[in-house]
C-alpha cells in the first residue's frame, strides 16, 4: 500500500567486515574464515547465503581493475520539507553519511564490466534503507541520459526500502521521474539491465527497476511492493513462507533469472553483449572501437575520440566533481 | 523586557506550529470524509452520456478503478478514476478504492483507447493506496504500477489528473503522471499515509497528526512544491457540504486546463510532461562558485542548508 520503507533498521545480514576473528553464517550457522567469505564475494561458502553488501563493495566486485569512474558525486541532498520526526532529516542524513562513507544512497558513474563499457548505478541499503529521494532520482536520470547520449548500456543494482519519507511527496515523484528516465533509455535503443539485491521493495520495484529490458535478482533477495506486515495488517491473509523471495518471483514470471553473485559479473557482460548484438554496422564498429581500448570512453564519433585522448592522459579522471574508485580503494 | 519578548515569540512559534499540525490533520480527515463526493459522483455531475467500460482484457474487472467514455462540455473524453464508494457496501464492492494489478491494467488499456482515438483523458485520484494483498503482489502489482506510469507518460493526448480525496502513495501516482495535476482544496497527496509514516518513524501510529504535519500533504503545500498546478476551491467545510458547487469548481478548472493543453502540439505536450516530472525534486550541486538549487520552494525564511 505504501511505497516506502517498512523494513526494520536492524540489518540481519551484514557483510563480513575486514579483519575480524570468527564468523558464522546467519543462515546455516557454519563457521567460516572471514577472509574466505569476503573472497567468495560475501556469500557463505557453505550454504550460498548472500550477505548484504554496500555500493562500494558491489562496484569493486563488478568492475574491471580501475574500471569505475564516479559521476555526479557533487549532488547534495536538501531538506525541502524541513522534516522532523524523532530526529531531523539532516541528522539522519549525517548519521547515514558517517555510517556508510557515502553522500547518498546511490553511487553512479561509467564502468567497465568484464570489458563491456556501461553506465553503472548502484544503490546502498545501508544508507537510510536505500531510500529513493531527490538525489537518487536525479542520479538515475543523469545515468539514463548519459547512457542514451553516449550510446552506452545502463546497469542498475537496486536495493531499497522504497521512497524516502523525509522528502515527502518529492520522494514519491522520483518514481515518476525514474520511470520517465527509462523511456529516455528505451528511445535511444540502449540496453538497460537491473539487478535486484536484498531487499528491493516499494517505490523502486514499482518504477524504474522492473521496467528494465532484463531484470534479475540475487538468490534469496526479498522483493515486493507491499511488505508482509502491511499485508498481514490490512488483509489478515496468511503469507506463504517464501513470500517475496527472488525464487518465488522467478516462478511467478516476474524475473528473467536468479543469478548468484559469483556469476553476476559475467552474466551482466553477456546480457549487455547480446543486447548490443542487434545493432547497425555503425554500432558494431563503435563497439569494436571500444573493445580495442581497454579503458576510457571511446566511441566512433570524433567527440568520443577526443574524450579518449583526454582520458588516456589521466586514466583515473580528475576534477572536483568526479572521484575514482579502484578496487584497492574500495577494499581498503 | 527582552526576555518577555523572547518568551512571547517562542510561544507564538509554538502556537503556529500547533495550528499547522491541526490544519494538516483536519485536512486529512476531510479528505477521507465518508460523504465526500467520489469519482462516480463527479462523473455524474460533470460528464454527459457516460458509458462505463470494464475489464483489463486479461482476467478481471477491478472495481476499485472505474473508467469509460463520455462528453465533457461537448468534447468526447476518456475518464478513469479510483472509486472508493461512500456506504460500507459500496466501499466493500470497490475495495475502498485500493486497486489491484487488474485495475492498473484496465487503466492502461483505456489509455490505449484514448490514444488511438485522440481523446483527452481525465483521471480522478482518490485512494489510500494500491491493494496490499498476496494475490495482488504475486499478480505483479509493482510492475503494473510502473507500466501504468510509463504508459501515461508516453501519451500524446492531453491528460489532466485531479486529486479529489486521498492521494495515497504509488497507487495514486499511477493515475497522476499527467500534463497538469489539479487538487481540491481539502484533498491530500502523500508518499505514505500519516499513520504508516508515524508507525515507521515514530514507531507509534498515534503520532499520525505529527506525521501529517511533517509530510506536508495539503494542496497549498503541494502547490508550493510545484507538484500540482492548481488548487480547486471547495464549499466551506468540504466538498461533501455541496457536491454540485464542488463539481462546478472542478468543471471550471478542467475546462480552462483542457483549453490550455489542446493548444499545445502533441509531441511538445509529451515532452513537456516528461520535463515536468524530471524537474521535480530538491537538491543542490555544490561547486566552488556556490550551489545550484533545483526546484526548491521557499517554505520558510530559514536559509536552506545542504549536506
Ligand atoms: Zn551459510
Amino acid at each position: 500500500m505504501s511505497v516506502t520503507v517498512e523494513i526494520g533498521r536492524r540489518d540481519d545480514r551484514p557483510p563480513v567486515p575486514p579483519g575480524g576473528a570468527g564468523w558464522s553464517c546467519p543462515k546455516c550457522h557454519q563457521p567460516a574464515d572471514p577472509a574466505a567469505v569476503r573472497a567468495n564475494l560475501q556469500v557463505c561458502p557453505a550454504c550460498g547465503y548472500h550477505l548484504r553488501i554496500g555500493a562500494r563493495e558491489r562496484i569493486a566486485q563488478l568492475v574491471d581493475q580501475g574500471g569505475f569512474r564516479e559521476r555526479w558525486a557533487a549532488l547534495k541532498t536538501l531538506d525541502p520539507l524541513e522534516f522532523t520526526d524523532l530526529e531531523t532529516y539532516p541528522e539522519r542524513l549525517r548519521e547515514a553519511q558517517a555510517k556508510t562513507g557515502l553522500t547518498e544512497a546511490i553511487v553512479a558513474g561509467t564502468a567497465t564490466i568484464a570489458s563491456v563499457q556501461c553506465v553503472l548505478a548502484v544503490m546502498d541499503f545501508g544508507f537510510m534503507g536505500g531510500s529513493m529521494g531527490s538525489v537518487v532520482g536525479e542520479k538515475l536520470w543523469r545515468a539514463a541520459e548519459m547512457a542514451a547520449t553516449e550510446g552506452l548500456p545502463l546497469v542498475a543494482v537496486c536495493t531499497s526500502g522504497g521512497a524516502r519519507m523525509q522528502e515527502g511527496i518529492l520522494s514519491l515523484m522520483q518514481m515518476a521521474k525514474t520511470t520517465c528516465a527509462v523511456d529516455v533509455i528505451n528511445e535511444a535503443g540502449v540496453p538497460f539491465v537491473a539487478v535486484l539485491a536484498d531487499p528491493c521493495t516499494g517505490g523502486v520495484v514499482a518504477s524504474f527497476a522492473t521496467l528494465a529490458d532484463i531484470c534479475v535478482a540475487e538468490p534469496g533477495a526479498l522483493l515486493y511492493f507491499s511488505g508482509p506486515r502491511v499485508i498481514a495488517e490490512t488483509t489478515k491473509e496468511e503469507l506463504p513462507a517464501d513470500f517475496g523471495t527472488a525464487e518465488r518471483n522467478l516462478a511467478l514470471g516476474h524475473l528473467d533469472a536468479v543469478v548468484a553473485r559469483t556469476e553476476l559479473r559475467d552474466k551482466l557482460a553477456n546480457y549487455l553483449r547480446l543486447l548490443e548484438g542487434g545493432g547497425t554496422p555503425e554500432r558494431i564498429r563503435a563497439r569494436r572501437a571500444r573493445s580495442r581500448s581497454p579503458r576510457g570512453l571511446v566511441d566512433a564519433t570524433a567527440r568520443r575520440a577526443k574524450a579518449l585522448a583526454a582520458h588516456a592522459r589521466r586514466p583515473f579522471g580528475r576534477g572536483d566533481r568526479e572521484a575514482v574508485y579502484t578496487p584497492q580503494d574500495i577494499e581498503a | 523586557m527582552g526576555e518577555e519578548i523572547e518568551r512571547l515569540s517562542t510561544r507564538l512559534k509554538t502556537l503556529r506550529h500547533e495550528k499547522r499540525r491541526h490544519d494538516a490533520w483536519l485536512t486529512v480527515q476531510i479528505a477521507r470524509e465518508k460523504d465526500r463526493p467520489r469519482t462516480r459522483e463527479y462523473i455524474a455531475l460533470l460528464i454527459e452520456g457516460f458509458e462505463e467500460l470494464k475489464g483489463d482484457r486479461l482476467r478481471a474487472d477491478d472495481r476499485a478503478i472505474v473508467g469509460g467514455l463520455g462528453w465533457f462540455e461537448g468534447q468526447a473524453v476518456v475518464v478513469i478514476g479510483h472509486q472508493k464508494g461512500r456506504t460500507l457496501d459500496e466501499q466493500q464492492m470497490h475495495n475502498f478504492g485500493m486497486a489491484r494489478p487488474e485495475g492498473y491494467r484496465k487503466a492502461q488499456r483505456l489509455f490505449r483507447l484514448a490514444e488511438r482515438h485522440k481523446l483527452p483523458i481525465f483521471t480522478f485520484v482518490d485512494t489510500p493506496g494500491a491493494y496490499p494483498g498476496i494475490a495482488a503482489e504475486e499478480g505483479g502489482q509493482a510492475r503494473a504500477i510502473a507500466e501504468t506510469m510509463r504508459n501515461m507518460a508516453r501519451l500524446s493526448v492531453p491528460v489532466i489528473a485531479t486529486v479529489i480525496g486521498e492521494g495515497g502513495s504509488g497507487g495514486a501516482l499511477a493515475l497522476a503522471v499527467a500534463d497538469r495535476v489539479l487538487m481540491q482544496e481539502n484533498a491530500t497527496y502523500s508518499v505514505i499515509s500519516p499513520e504508516g509514516c508515524a508507525a515507521i518513524l515514530w514507531r507509534d501510529a498515534e503520532f499520525a497528526p505529527q506525521a501529517a504535519e511533517a509530510l506536508r500533504p495539503t494542496a497549498s503545500q503541494l502547490l508550493a512544491l510545484n507538484v500540482i498546478e492548481r488548487v480547486v476551491k471547495e464549499p466551506r467545510g468540504g466538498a461533501q457540504n455541496n457536491p454540485e458547487n464542488a463539481a462546478n469548481e472542478v468543471r471550471q478548472a478542467l475546462r480552462e486546463t483542457l483549453a490550455e493543453l489542446v493548444a499545445i502540439d502533441p509531441a511538445a505536450r509529451r515532452a513537456q510532461r516528461r520535463e515536468r516530472f524530471r524537474k521535480l525534486g530538491a537538491f543542490s550541486e555544490g561547486s566552488v562558485a556556490g550551489a545550484v538549487i533545483n526546484a526548491l520552494p521557499s517554505l520558510s525564511p530559514r536559509p536552506q542548508r545542504d549536506f
